[in-house]
């Protein structure tokens, strides 16, 4: 599902973020990228995402490398996937509802389609009696599975999250994890960057480890491929 | 919290049930089997981003009003000045159907001799009226207007000539023909002058050839005028969506969804703006309808004030319609490219 192979990032007046990545994951894995606060998590999720090029080696997403994807071809590619944040990235002019709906209004999906995909993904992160009001009306961990909730309406084959809990209290990280193994274990191939250790080892999933921009831990899945 | 997380945990046979395929795939037949409804949520989406501009705007009635009318009198501007043209164009055109030619005869020619030229000229098709003004006949009406009757008893003879008074025929009074018709009556009588009434005229459409290129080139000027404004209204508006756009993008928003909203804001700032501009233009006409009915009434004619039509008024409003389009266009292509995600420095 994701492959790193040697790759280089470095930021323009910057040392390198990134240096000589590789690590594959397989379709249906759930994995945490772990590491120091500028170990570069973040660069690795935004270049899985296209919002950052590589400056050298290659990503392949899908099966698919991804340095092939025109600048035009970008929103479409975005489509296939999944994006919490940390900030969450809601819009506060409009309900919940809207900002779950926002990814098939982009896709073009029928009302009646999308009210009933929308109200299904609210339910999954069990948020359905707030699809009326405004998110910044939520507290933090709710804002976050409204997030969560965006991020899966449209059913990505996978899912990458950049310290989804980086707000939140031990007792509500924990569930949000939850909502993400629950995806994970219908398909839903799950990438997650945090530095809470503690929270990753109590759910005991691969870990993925970065220390200043190189691998230091878990580059390979199980079966040692991509 | 801990409520409606038991209740999603027990709806266990609601989850999403679904193997990751090829993602291509997927897509792939979904498009092809979908593309009816595809291209109807698209209207759908476009009448639903035309009504929340519209909304948009209405939340911010004053800054939409000033925007609206700095278009509306940018666009009024030069379609009165236009107008104007046209009715000063088709008033001297009235005026011009009633030109003359008058022939002033070299003093030798006598009244018989006159008479003689009068009769020849009846039978050019060229000409449709012919008038003799005898020498004692122009004085005697010169003498009754002018007062002057005292003074010209003392002089010696009448010095005045004969003069044949030419009306062109309906079909031969263009500027040139009169022109033509001119020069050769100069070259066939014995005329010491030929004198065309519609120089003036020639010269005054001249004039207005000269305003109107003037006309043209402050409309240029004015449209390029109100594509900056909608531009830079756009941009700021784009300013205050920045979140938004960014979140669009992230989500995998096109640039032509994201451009929609703002082109539909243009597309409203343009039709209020040209609707604004024709309804100036009509008050301005209407304003000046009376007055100007009673001058021509006056002047013994039947001219009237006018406006600037249907097929006028359509081209205005869709003037500002194409102007507020092109501004927003430019204005979002531009601008929503800085707003990168990932780019936040
Ligand atoms: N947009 C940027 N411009 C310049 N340097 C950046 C940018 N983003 C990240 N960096 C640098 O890259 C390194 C890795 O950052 P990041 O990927 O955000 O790490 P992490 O998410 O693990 O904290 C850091 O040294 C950071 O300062
Ligand atoms: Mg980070």
């Amino acid at each position: 599902m994701i492959r790193f192979e040697t790759v280089f990032k470095r930021y323009p007046g910057s040392r390198e973020a990134l240096s000589g990545v590789s690590m594959s994951m397989d379709t249906g894995e759930m994995a945490f990228l772990t590491g120091r606060s500028g170990a570069g998590k973040s660069t690795m999720l935004k270049l899985i995402g296209l919002l950052e090029r590589p400056t050298r080696g290659q990503v392949i997403v899908n099966g698919r490398n991804i340095g092939g994807i025109k600048r035009r071809q970008i929103p479409a590619f975005r489509r296939q996937i999944g994006m919490v944040f940390q900030d969450h990235k809601l819009l506060n002019d409009r309900s919940v509802f809207d900002n779950v709906a926002l990814p098939l209004v982009i896709a073009g999906l029928g009302l009646k389609e999308s009210g009933k995909r929308v109200r299904a993904a609210l339910d999954q992160v069990g948020l359905l009696h707030t699809e009326k009001v405004r998110p910044m009306t939520l507290s933090t961990g709710e804002q976050q599975r409204v997030g969560i909730a965006r991020a899966v309406v449209s059913k990505p084959s996978l899912l990458i999250a950049d310290e989804p809990t980086g707000n939140l209290d031990p007792g509500l990280s924990l569930e949000i994890m939850r909502i993400f193994e629950r995806f994970n274990e219908v398909g839903t191939t799950v990438l997650i960057a945090s530095h809470d250790l503690h929270l990753i080892s109590q759910l005991g999933h691969r870990r993925i480890e970065l220390s200043e921009g190189r691998l230091t831990f878990g580059g390979e899945g199980e079966n040692g491929h991509g | 919290m801990a409520k409606p997380m038991a209740r999603a945990r027990k709806r266990k046979p609601t989850r999403p049930e679904r193997r990751p395929r090829p993602s291509r795939r997927n897509s792939g037949r979904r498009s092809a089997s979908a593309r009816l409804p595809r291209f109807t949520n698209l209207l759908i989406d476009h009448a639903r981003v035309l009504v929340a501009s519209l909304g948009r705007l209405a939340s911010q009635p004053l800054s939409t009003l000033m925007t609206v009318a700095v278009i509306g009198i940018a666009l009024a501007l030069p379609a009165g000045l236009q107008l104007l043209v046209a009715n000063v164009r088709a008033l001297s055109g009235h005026w011009q159907g009633a030109a003359e030619l008058s022939v002033y005869l070299q003093p030798d020619v006598e009244l018989t001799a006159a008479e003689k030229l009068a009769d020849g000229l009846r039978a050019d098709p060229w000409i449709a009226e012919v008038q003799l003004i005898s020498a004692d006949s122009a004085l005697a009406e010169f003498r009754e207007s002018s007062g002057f009757g005292d003074a010209l008893e003392a002089l010696p003879e009448n010095p005045l000539p004969h003069v044949i008074v030419v009306l062109p025929a309906a079909d031969r009074q263009s500027s040139e023909d009169v022109a033509t018709l001119r020069d050769k009556l100069e070259e066939d009588l014995p005329a010491e002058l030929v004198q065309a009434d519609t120089e003036w005229v020639a010269r005054l459409q001249a004039m207005l050839e000269v305003v109107r290129r003037v006309v043209l080139l402050a409309a240029v000027m004015l449209a390029v005028g109100v594509v900056i404004i909608v531009g830079n209204t756009i941009r700021l508006d784009i300013q205050n969506r920045r979140d938004e756009i960014e979140v669009t993008k992230l989500i995998g928003g096109t640039d032509a969804f994201i451009r929609r909203p703002f082109l539909y804001t243009g597309i409203w700032y343009g039709l209020m703006g040209g609707l604004l501009a024709l309804a100036l233009v009509a008050s301005s006409l209407w304003a000046l309808d009376e007055p100007i009915r009673r001058l021509s009434g006056l002047y013994g004619s039947g001219f009237r004030l006018q406006g600037p039509g249907f097929a006028g008024g359509v081209g205005l409003t869709l003037a500002g319609i194409v102007l507020g389009w092109l501004g927003s266009w430019a204005s979002a292509t531009r601008n929503m490219r800085r707003i990168e995600p990932g780019h936040e420095k």
